[in-house]
């Protein structure tokens, strides 16, 4: 086991893990905020970059500390590693100025983006993001397109965090999907007017941090803090029948995958779960699903996003918070 | 002056030629290496040397192979990267031209010393030229039984591939060259893990730049103490600089580390000074990532010392007075250039360039870029300034792999250095404009003919 601390906070964690893992295992607000990485797809992260942490002490044998911020969702830890989050202002001006970044092209179509509500980057935008845009260059455009029956891509809202493609790369049998072009012109879409057909390509939905893939059997009916969601399950042959279903009144308007604290599915789920399955008595009923995750749909408003908000650099000790 | 190492050769007619290199001591210090040397001793001669990587960033060479994994029974790789796309930078491809045979020896007795039995040379596809050469040279090397199985007798076993890549800037980074390599998009890898563990293939990779390897060769023939002799301080040996922009002789150079840059740009012998009598603007010493100086800075640092052209004497004053050696790529400005346009030029050279992976650089570059061609057409605001700095700032050391800094750097000195050209840009646009245009118009261009036959 190794020894690291973490804004102040000792944890200690086995020999490989990440700094952000690390973080995860104390909770709180000293988990850095991740775009890209996700625990479930093998080889993400490292992208998006909103998860630089200074580390203040590489190890208890090197005292030194490392001369760039470090992305912690790719870094391991070492021991007597102290890594400075929330408490290094350095960290959170870049922080700020990654966010920055990742709106200078986003359209801020929230108003009518059926993610709204539960997107990682509204949340990253109202923890670190500035008031006003710097910018006044035009946003790029990219037209909407169709990538499969069920799944629509909204360009001009992602942010390339390449989760998608790791999904299809690493759930289905062959990936139809990629990133073409490179720098700021590069986008995501399908191998010459492909579409993707495979039975788990609806994840690619539920790991969308953005707006960018949406379900088209949802688009526009509910804004997602209007409906409840159900935990549910059904027998199913080829995923584990475990949703989210999320209802108005008795009617259910989507599924989705369980998704924990940090906006991860616990499960992939098939698409004909996700898709086809739309009436009440398809489904078990198992009791209505608690948000963990900070956001708009758990408590109708940021109060307590506001609480951890991060506008004011944390200074002194932090304690954990249960 | 010492004498020339790696070009002391390149005016004998035909020594592209396998029978005029090895007429001329070619492939001795092949025969040196493999007939009376272990592998350890080989590495231990490249540590004793100092050589550092010729690539840009100035590793030690001798401590970039001790990295390598050796406890694995997973095959090792060397990849020689030849990518060399750095606006400004044409040293490697001289080298490839004119002497491919040193380049394979270099390769040879890297890969002796490494436990290597299979390398690459991953070339910029623009070098396609260049292919058709090294692959002649490769075939001459096989049949003259210094590559293949059992060279020279002994146990070592060697084959070299040439990889053309497609012309992506972004793939001279060796993990992007490495993705690359496989087959994939050039994208580059999150580290750690670093190639000396994981790299082609998920095997230990070492990957060095042409004129490293090129240098080694003469390092296992002199000995790396006397190697060391040569140059100043930690900068040993001798350095190959592709010289460019307004001065009367441009074109590739071996000069001895500790040269000062004042010699380098005036003396007859090398670029010759500036031509029509104009006087020296500022210069970007390393190829086009590093930050641009300003006459006064290139020719003393801000102690008042000499500037010289070596690793630490560049780097002098870090950044606020300072710049990097880098690859080499020393392009030269005269009063009229204009570094707004310059500045403008570079940065839609990295927006164009940038893989798009990670967000600093993919939006930071398109933004200075467009930033920049506002201030440069006469539409900035004095605001814009400040903005570039911000930008730059929030890219530098933010990103996974150098580009982004590569981007930062160049935005970020010249601001510091020419903060008044960007505020006359903004001031009075309509009257630069008008004298840029005229500079243009009365510029001739002179082309370096000796490169190109």
């Amino acid at each position: 086991m190794l020894k690291v601390t973490i804004d102040n906070i000792p944890v200690e964690v086995e020999d490989g893990t990440t700094i952000l893992n690390a973080a995860r295992k104390i909770g709180g607000n000293v988990v850095p905020p991740a775009m890209c990485y996700y625990s479930k797809l093998k080889g993400s992260g490292g992208k998006c970059r909103t998860c630089l942490v200074r580390v203040a002490q590489s190890s208890a044998k090197d005292p030194r500390p490392m001369p760039k911020l470090v992305a912690s969702c790719s870094t391991p830890v070492q021991d007597g590693m102290v890594v400075q989050n929330l408490t290094s202002p350095e960290v959170i001006e870049a922080r700020k100025g990654i966010v920055e970044f990742l709106l200078l092209n986003h359209p801020l179509d929230c108003p009518v983006c059926d993610q709204a509500g539960e997107c990682d980057l509204q949340d990253l935008s109202f923890g670190y993001g500035m008031e006003e845009t710097a910018t006044e260059e035009e946003r790029r455009e990219y037209p909407v397109i169709d990538i499969g029956e069920n799944i629509k891509l909204h360009m001009n809202r992602c942010i390339l965090c390449y989760r998608c493609v790791y999904v299809a790369d690493q759930l289905t049998d062959q990936r139809l999907h990629g990133v073409l072009y490179r720098g700021d012109v590069s986008e995501i879409s399908t191998f010459i007017q492909n579409s993707v057909t495979n039975e788990f390509s609806g994840n690619v939905i539920d790991v969308c941090p953005v707006g960018a893939l949406t379900d088209k059997t949802f688009r526009f009916k509910s804004r997602v803090w209007f409906l409840k969601p159900m935990n549910a399950h059904r027998e199913c042959g080829k995923c584990s029948g475990k949703v989210a279903a999320w209802m108005f009144g008795s009617e259910i308007y989507r599924i989705t995958g369980r998704k924990d604290q940090y906006g991860e599915l616990e499960t992939f789920i098939c698409n004909e779960c996700r898709f086809e399955k739309k009436e009440s008595t398809d489904w078990v009923m198992e009791g209505p699903r608690h948000i963990k995750r900070q956001s708009v749909i758990s408590s109708n408003h940021y109060e307590e996003m506001k609480e951890q908000s991060i506008i004011h650099p944390i200074e002194g000790t932090m304690e954990k918070k249960e | 002056m010492g004498g020339k190492i790696l070009l002391a050769n390149i005016e004998i007619p035909g020594i592209r030629d396998f029978d005029v290199y090895r007429a001329h001591g070619g492939y001795s210090a092949v025969e040196r290496a493999l007939r009376e040397m272990t592998a350890s001793q080989v590495s231990t001669e490249v540590t004793r040397s100092g050589l550092r990587g010729r690539g840009g960033a100035g590793f030690p060479t001798g401590l970039k192979w001790s990295f390598l994994d050796r406890k694995t029974e997973k095959p090792r790789y060397l990849v020689c990267n030849a990518d060399e796309s750095e606006p400004g930078t044409f040293k490697d491809r001289y080298l490839m031209h004119h002497l491919p045979h040193l380049l394979l020896e270099g390769i040879i007795i890297s890969s002796y010393a490494l436990g290597v039995k299979t390398s690459y040379i991953y070339i910029r596809g623009e070098f396609k030229y260049l292919v058709g050469i090294l692959e002649k040279a490769i075939k001459e090397a096989c049949q003259h039984g210094f590559l293949g199985d059992r060279i020279l007798g002994t146990d070592f076993s060697l084959n070299i591939y040439v990889h053309p890549g497609a012309g992506a800037y972004i793939c001279g980074e060796e993990t992007a060259l490495l993705e690359s390599l496989e087959g994939k998009r050039g994208n580059p890898r999150i580290k750690p893990p670093f190639p000396a563990f994981k790299g082609l293939y998920g095997c230990p990779t070492v990957v060095n730049n042409v004129e490293t390897l090129a240098t080694v060769g003469p390092i296992i023939s002199m000995g790396g103490e006397a190697y060391a002799k040569i140059g100043r301080g930690k900068s040993t040996g001798t350095k190959l600089i592709s010289a460019c922009g307004n001065i009367n002789n441009p074109g590739v150079y071996e000069i001895e580390m500790g040269l000062p840059a004042e010699d380098f740009i005036y003396s007859p012998e090398y670029c010759g000074g500036i031509p029509n009598d104009k006087y020296l603007k500022a210069v970007i010493p390393g190829g086009s990532s590093v930050p641009i100086l300003p006459a006064d800075l290139i020719l003393n640092t801000a102690k008042g010392e000499k500037r010289l052209m070596s690793y630490e004497s560049m780097a002098d004053g870090e950044f606020e007075s300072g710049t990097m050696l880098g690859s080499g790529g020393f392009i030269v400005y005269d009063e009229d250039a204009c570094i707004v346009r310059n500045t403008w030029n570079l940065t839609r050279f990295y927006r164009h360039e940038s893989c798009g992976q990670c967000s600093p650089c993919r939006e930071g570059t398109g933004w200075m870029e467009k930033v920049l061609s506002r201030i440069e057409h006469g539409l900035g605001k004095m605001s814009d300034i400040d903005l570039l700095v911000h930008v730059a700032k929030n890219i530098e050391g933010n990103t996974i792999c150098p580009l982004g800094d590569a981007a930062a750097w160049p935005v970020a000195s010249a601001i510091r250095h020419f903060r008044h050209e960007f505020e006359e840009h903004v001031l009075h646009p309509a009257e630069v404009l008008e004298k840029e245009s005229r500079v243009v118009k009365n510029r001739r261009f002179t082309i370096f003919e000796g490169s190109l036959k």
